[in-house]
């Protein structure tokens, strides 16, 4: 990998647009406290990385963005317009468009006809057209199933198909959630590697949220890290991943003076 | 011969099962519940184009009072959701079919209040003309209803595969946390749902009282509708058509060759079959979510 080219994209974007920035954020599942005051900033062209355990509020804060679910306190503001507790409508409006997690695409309908649910919002035909045609030259096998029903295309097609919908609502901020979840390990690499060339491309702003922190932090540029509904570390992607914590409880690697590697050594040896 | 006649009177009586039964599997498919008001919808959107039509209410001309009477009904589902169900939204499916099965009640005693219980027939142009085709005599009304019925379905299946809008309402029925992520404002696609209902029901309503007279009592036969849509596969809009014809020819023929008791069993045993071995329905939409 380019190591200077890399480090130079992030300061880059340091001087870039805060383009989304969340401010105390505080949502529920009824009685439960899902997330608990998160705040964190995302910059224009930049892509940017949740990463955290099952459960530790990713999700939530991705729909509380979205306005599929609403903030009990706090401000979302977006491109200097506090969007908390608007209508997912508005939102995608707005240019904020929420990739789902596990695909949930419209099984019945054709794939052409998903893609034209994307567009829901819009009414420039000629615009449309054109999202059309640059969706497919990202993922062909797309164009090549265009009368199929989408409930009938594979796991990773039909993941592609989501990305391509959210795309056609013309997004400046794509919310992506868990888009590695069940495919196989070449197919996420396939899928990254889009993400990144959309980006770099078409210029959409990213927000990842994912389990596999991996392949996340090598394709974003600044990550966070939530447990329990809280942000308990931010930097630089390429930061994180050097970083010790991050690589013994997101990445799976154990070196021999961190902590849970010595306890287990000690515990070894007590029972021989 | 006759048994042509029987077909003819058999098909106009399913289209106006089968358009009730469109209705139920409409509301279904987009909210998960079921209208049993549907069958009082159908009895209500009868009754405006006869209160409006009638000499001895308004007495405007026919062809004025009918799309006034669907216009109402549109009005009147989509106000229903806005008013009520909208603030059910996330209760239980079994609280929205009570609160259906107590409107209709309502609707029925509304209906009787304003145009009596007795039998009244809807004075159409249609009425007493018959066409002979060979030695074949047809009630001009039964030729009509079946027009009106292959006309609408038609309408429908182009508004449900061609228009942004019909597109739409089957993806948010399909999966309606989607639609919310793509913008789709949800909410206002149910209560066009409900009007698209009662639209479809005040047609079914006009198209039965163009065949003989109506009382406030007429919506019971939202049952039989009922029973068509599950025979062709709760959940398809071609399927509660199908069934609709199928019980409407299964009963004259029923009546004709089986003694009067049994006859009129005869679309709940098919149903009861159906049920058995077919669970889903004549044409079934079953699809398994791919993991």
């Amino acid at each position: 990998m380019n190591v200077a080219a890399k480090a130079a994209a992030p300061s880059a974007a340091k001087d870039a647009q805060v383009v989304l920035s969340i401010r105390n954020i505080e949502s529920f599942y009824g009685p439960i406290m899902a997330i608990r005051g998160v705040s964190l900033e995302v910059r224009e062209g930049q892509i940017v990385t949740v990463l955290g355990a099952n459960g530790a509020g990713k999700t939530t804060l991705m729909k509380t963005i979205s306005g599929v679910m609403d903030p009990e306190k706090g401000q979302i503001v977006y491109q200097g317009q506090n969007i908390a507790g608007a209508n997912p409508d508005k939102v995608v409006r707005a240019g904020v468009v929420h990739v789902p997690e596990g695909r949930e695409v419209f099984p019945l309908l054709t794939v052409e006809e998903n893609l034209k649910m994307g567009a829901f919002t819009r009414s420039d035909t000629d615009g449309i057209r054109r999202d059309h045609d640059m969706v497919f030259s990202y993922f062909p096998i797309l164009a090549e199933r265009r009368n199929q029903a989408a409930g009938t295309l594979s796991g990773g097609q039909q993941q592609m198909l989501a990305i391509g919908r959210g795309l056609m609502a013309k997004p400046k901020l794509m919310l992506l959630d868990e888009p590695s979840l069940g495919l196989s390990p070449l197919l996420v690499k396939e899928i990254f590697q889009i993400i990144r060339r959309l980006n770099r491309e078409q210029g959409v702003t990213m927000m990842l949220v994912e389990q596999n922190a991996k392949v996340a932090l090598e394709v974003a540029d600044y990550g966070y890290v939530m447990e329990l509904g809280r942000i308990v570390m931010a930097d630089a992607a390429e930061r994180l991943l050097q970083s010790k914590d991050v690589q013994e409880f997101y990445l799976g690697m154990q070196t021999e003076e961190s902590q849970r590697g010595q306890k287990r050594w000690k515990q070894k040896k007590t029972w021989r | 011969m006759d048994v042509l006649q029987l077909i003819v009177s058999g098909l106009a009586n399913g289209c106006v099962y089968g358009l009730v039964a469109m209705g139920f599997v409409l509301i279904y498919k987009a909210t998960e519940a079921v209208n049993f008001a549907q069958g009082d919808f159908m009895m209500l959107g009868a009754f405006i184009c006869l209160g409006l039509t009638n000499p001895q209410f308004m007495g405007l001309p026919f062809w004025i009072s009918v799309p006034i009477a669907i216009a109402a009904m549109g009005a009147f589902g989509y106000a229903l959701d806005l008013v009520v169900l909208r603030r059910m939204f996330g209760q239980s499916q079994v609280a929205v079919i009570i609160l259906t099965i107590a409107l209709g009640f309502v609707l029925r005693f509304a209906a009787g209040l304003i145009w009596g219980h007795e039998p009244i027939s809807l004075q159409t142009p249609m009425a007493g003309k018959y066409v002979r085709f060979g030695g074949l005599v047809l009630g001009l009304n039964e030729l009509i209803i079946i027009l009106v019925t292959v006309a609408l379905t038609v309408i429908l299946y182009f508004y449900f595969n061609r228009t942004k809008l019909g597109v739409a309402m089957q993806a948010s029925s399909q999966n309606q946390l989607a639609a919310y992520y793509m913008g789709i404002p949800v909410k206002r696609i149910h209560s066009l749902i409900w009007a698209l209902a009662g639209m479809v029901a005040a047609v079914a309503g006009i198209l039965f009282a163009s065949k003989g007279s109506i009382d406030p009592s007429i919506g019971l036969l939202g049952i039989k509708a009922f029973a068509a849509a599950v025979i062709g596969g709760f959940g398809s809009l071609p399927g509660a058509l199908l069934g609709g014809l199928i019980v409407g020819l299964l009963e004259p023929f029923a009546s004709r060759y089986i003694a009067a008791g049994y006859s009129q069993i005869m679309p709940y045993l098919l149903l009861f079959l159906i049920l058995v071995f077919r669970p889903h329905g004549i044409l079934a939409q079953v699809h398994q979510k791919k993991v």
